[in-house]
């Protein structure tokens, strides 16, 4: 088979489609799309209106795959094989992959076509627009997607009520129990629940402006938007066009191998009807698409139904479901005070933990799911207040750990022991699990942990400390040498890996110059040289050019100084001037002329701040909201020469066009209308990964608090050569844990975070400034201590492009 | 050590311009040497040429110990050499020369000539990238 088309352009195609390149699928892909767009992250929806970026969201078409997208298949010739689609395309196939999703329901009720629904980026486009200017909105449908949308509808500033058939609020995912405790909570956020109502109409005004819905009773709530987020149908029309069977509440029928009534076709995802059932979870679409992908290619895969199980966090409210809602026994915790309602569903023997809903307090989900259906691991009380007592649970391997991408404890296991995976991020990148929810990564640090691998924290063979240990040590003992650190805590006398460690963190605490006494004989040579080596042993030398704003008379010293010494001579990507090929003896003589004419180390070579990029934001730029060159270069003047655990590298951006592209650096600021936006965690190198929204619409005092914060929590406890992007990885907590202890001051760190940041302000010096006015540092600068007039005659140059090029003898 | 030729002793620097566990170069019958004190005051002399880079940079490397061997690691690619020996403990096989090297009168002095290797091997491909024009 040669050509396999694909009609429909969501999550479950693109698990799909990459599912077929996975396995070595050769022939020709085409998805055809109905958004104007390739798939997105639906679950993460919601985030597109605080902030996250379209791009951010949208899944990278694999390659190799053609797409035709804005245009939707509207026929299948199922004689001849060919699709045609609304643009007049006929496309042949030799296997056809139905991925048409779902449409949200709208109640038949009059008004009904001026309300809203809750599914695309375009939905999403209108309820923004339509929110401009009103106060009130009402979401109809109080289930998980129902919440979502009312989430969202509160973000965008409206008063907000939620419309719910059924007697409660999530009553697929909660009893009568948790809905009212979850109703509790979600009044508390000042939104109103409507539980046991329906619809009677959509008043409008003359215009045909939404005013209000009014309820069965006749009650009347005042909305200038609603939103229909009340269950999802099928989009079977093309199969039922097309002959091919579909159930008798929709859904295209097919077998336990993805396949339709006509062998040729398949269907996965929402729109198929799997054993009677339709799936409108991501695990369960994303099994189907791996299932129809291992079928195509001759496999015998087969999708069994699905956990339905679910944890979220909605509202702020943690809602978890797993197994049965009910059984012959149950256990019941209910904190009405403090919102928490659990409650575990047990065999008549007491022996089997059948399910369980929890309410405000998530953490047994983890544990518990993947013992459903087997014998109960402890006293179910205990189980109730698991995530202490239950991280000693053992897992049976066929239980599933993580049902987003359907990974069982015994494939985490494998993992560990035959693939030598050590970590939670190689546990991720080896078996999916942990990547889409995220739920079960506590599971897989458990499982990682008494698998035996013995994670080492030790430094290397002279401290058994990690680097943030040795970091405590340092700041509660005083330590403020090396020899004294080793002498009292290490064996030996260190290496290029502690020394270099030891000698950020004395700099980050006590920021004193990175030359002076024992010191410098702890510094990496980019260090020990105020420069950055080549590979030819050379250096390369970059003055600091805050924000990249410079002036003409600067910029010709600059040039000048390249010139005169024969630099090669390079812009960097951060806006700055790298000039190479200077000798040891010749930087003390660049750096003499570049601090007279009023330049600064640039840091370049330090694991330490390198610099603040930024575009030209709102002093010339017509589309700018805030100076950006003016915030950037006073965040560049703040943390110069601050050391880090690796280098720190950050934009500003005066508008949401993000020329800056400071969602790539480790601190990136979008201005907005209101102020600035916070990103962190963001990561060019070797494995990119684009910053999250850390807060929104700061003041710029705001803005440089929090960033003081966290640096310094991050200088705290980064391990060494950790990027701020592993870093938010990997914390315990994640983001959310960092944002608790810098926003909201959980461990009531902030005041001393805040006071190491204004000493490190108050205590700046230039080092190159420092180094040129005092002789015993100058002395270093030699190539050949019994020959300082001498220049390393092994240093040779030739010549491309009208500038030298170092000529290395390669040995 | 059987010698069969003189030493001439060459004058590298005063002993207290060579800080602990820094290292210098000096030229020393035209070759370049990396000459090392660490922080038991004893010096080494090993040759500054990189042999995995052909840079000539060892002299600015790291000095520390590897189970109590004083070494050196080369601040390009880290690769960490034993001041003892002049052997690569990354990638046995690779070896740098090592040179004499004494404190008289308050001075750090190195031999020019190389001296003989603990195991021929290593020593000899070190020499022979050193050797190379």
């Amino acid at each position: 088979m040669s050509r396999v088309v694909v009609a429909g352009y969501g999550p479950a195609a693109h698990r799909f489609v990459e599912a077929l390149r996975e396995r070595g699928f050769g022939g020709r892909i085409t998805v055809i799309g109905e958004e104007p767009r390739p798939a997105y992250d639906r679950v993460a929806l919601t985030s597109y209106l605080t902030g996250t970026s379209l791009a951010d969201l949208t899944y990278e078409v694999p390659e190799g795959v053609e797409t035709l997208l804005g245009t939707r298949v509207t026929g299948i010739d199922r004689e001849a094989r060919v699709v045609t689609t609304a643009a007049g395309e006929s496309v042949p196939y030799d296997v056809l992959v139905l991925a048409t999703g779902s449409a949200p329901f709208v109640p038949p009720v009059p008004g009904a076509e001026h309300a809203h629904v809750y599914r695309t980026i375009d939905d999403l486009d209108a309820i923004r627009a339509a929110s401009d200017g009103a106060s009130e909105g009402v979401v109809v449908g109080g289930g998980l997607l129902g919440l979502e949308a009312a989430d969202a509808l509160r973000g965008l500033g409206l008063r907000t009520h939620i419309v719910e058939m059924s007697p409660w609020l999530m009553p697929r995912q909660v009893d009568e129990g948790g809905g009212a405790v979850l109703k509790g909570h979600i009044e508390d956020l000042g939104l109103s629940v409507h539980a046991g109502a329906g619809v009677q109409e959509i008043v409008t005004d003359a215009e045909g402006r939404v005013t209000g819905l009014r309820k069965p009773d006749g009650t009347l709530l005042d909305a200038q938007i609603v939103v229909f987020s009340a269950g999802i149908r099928p989009r079977d029309e093309l199969a039922r066009a097309a002959g091919i069977d579909v159930g008798e509440r929709g859904g295209v029928v097919v077998d336990a191998g993805m396949r339709t009534s006509d062998p040729a076709v398949y269907a996965i995802g929402e729109c198929a009807l799997a054993g009677g059932q339709v799936y409108g979870l991501v695990g369960p679409c994303n099994t189907m698409a791996e299932v129809a992908a291992d079928r195509i290619l001759g496999g015998t895969a087969v999708f069994e139904g699905a956990d339905l199980s679910t944890k979220l966090k909605l509202l702020g409210v943690e809602v978890a479901q797993f197994g049965a809602m009910s059984g012959a026994l149950d256990v019941t915790y209910m904190d009405p005070v403090g919102g928490v309602y659990k409650r575990l569903f047990i065999s008549d023997d007491a022996r089997t933990l059948l399910g369980g809903i929890c309410v405000g307090d998530a953490a047994p989900y983890a544990t518990l799911r993947p013992f459903v259906g087997k014998p109960l691991p402890a006293a179910p009380a205990d189980l109730l207040f698991t995530g202490t007592g239950a991280a000693n649970l053992d897992l049976p391997d066929e239980a599933q750990v993580c049902s987003c991408n359907n990974v069982s404890a015994g494939a985490v296991r494998t993992a560990i022991a035959d693939k030598g995976v050590c970590d939670v991020p190689a546990i991720k990148a080896c078996t999916r699990a942990g990547t889409t929810c995220g739920s079960c990564v506590p599971m897989l640090k458990q499982l990682l942990e008494k698998s035996g691998v013995e994670i080492s924290k030790a430094l290397c063979e002279h401290f058994t400390y990690s680097r943030a240990e040795l970091f405590d040590i340092i700041r509660v003992r005083g330590v403020t040498t090396f020899s004294e650190l080793i002498a009292n805590h290490g064996t030996g006398r260190g290496c290029d890996i502690c020394k270099p460690t030891v000698a950020s963190i004395l700099a980050s605490l006590h920021n004193g110059h990175v030359l002076e006494g024992e010191r410098a004989a702890l510094q990496d040579t980019n260090d020990a040289y105020l420069a950055n080596i080549q590979k030819n042993g050379t250096y390369s030398v970059v003055p600091r050019i805050p924000g990249g704003e410079i002036t003409p008379d600067k910029l010709i010293v600059i040039g000048e100084v390249a010139r005169d010494f024969g630099l090669y001579t390079k812009i960097t990507g951060g806006q700055r001037i790298d000039l190479f090929g200077a000798r040891v003896e010749q930087l003390p003589q660049i750096w003499k002329r570049l601090v007279d004419a009023g330049f600064e180390s640039g840091h370049a070579y330090g694991k330490a701040l390198r610099t603040v990029k930024s575009c030209v934001g709102s002093t010339w730029c017509r589309y700018g909201v805030q100076d950006s060159v003016g915030l950037a270069i006073a965040l560049e003047l703040r943390y110069r020469g601050l050391r880090a655990p690796h280098k720190l590298k950050s934009a500003v951006s005066g508008c949401a066009r993000e020329c800056a592209e400071a969602r790539s650096k480790d601190f990136g600021i979008i201005a907005t209308e209101q102020g600035w936006n916070l990103y962190v965690g963001g990561n060019g190198g070797f494995k990119p990964r684009h910053a999250d929204l850390f807060a929104s619409d700061l003041t710029t005092d705001e803005l440089i608090r929090t960033i003081d914060r966290f640096l310094m929590y991050y200088i705290r406890t980064a391990d060494r050569l950790q990027r701020t992007a592993a870093w938010v990885e990997s914390i315990e907590g994640g983001l959310d844990h960092v944002r608790d202890v810098i926003v909201n001051d959980s461990l009531g760190l902030c005041a001393e975070l805040d006071a190491q940041m204004a000493h490190h302000v108050s205590t700046y010096e230039d080092e190159w400034r420092a180094t040129i006015e005092d002789p015993e540092k100058l002395s270093r600068f030699v190539s050949f201590v019994n020959a300082p007039g001498v220049p390393d005659p092994s240093i040779v140059f030739e010549r491309e492009r009208d500038q030298i090029k170092p000529m290395v003898v390669t040995p | 050590m059987t010698m069969t030729v003189p030493m001439t002793w060459t004058t590298v620097c005063d002993y207290h311009v060579l800080l602990p566990e820094r290292g210098v170069c000096a030229l020393v019958g035209g070759e370049q040497v990396a000459v090392f004190r660490t922080f038991d005051g004893a010096v080494y002399a090993i040759g500054n040429l990189d042999p995995f880079s052909g840079a000539h940079v060892l002299s600015r490397g790291i000095v520390g110990t590897r189970g109590g061997e004083p070494t050196v690691a080369s601040p390009l690619h880290k690769q960490v050499f034993s001041l003892v020996t002049g052997v690569c403990l990354d990638e046995p096989g690779a070896a740098v020369p090592i040179y004499p090297a004494r404190v008289a009168d308050g001075r750090v002095e190195v031999a020019a000539r190389p001296a003989l290797p603990e195991r021929g091997g290593p020593l000899e491909s070190g020499r022979r990238l050193v050797d190379a024009p």
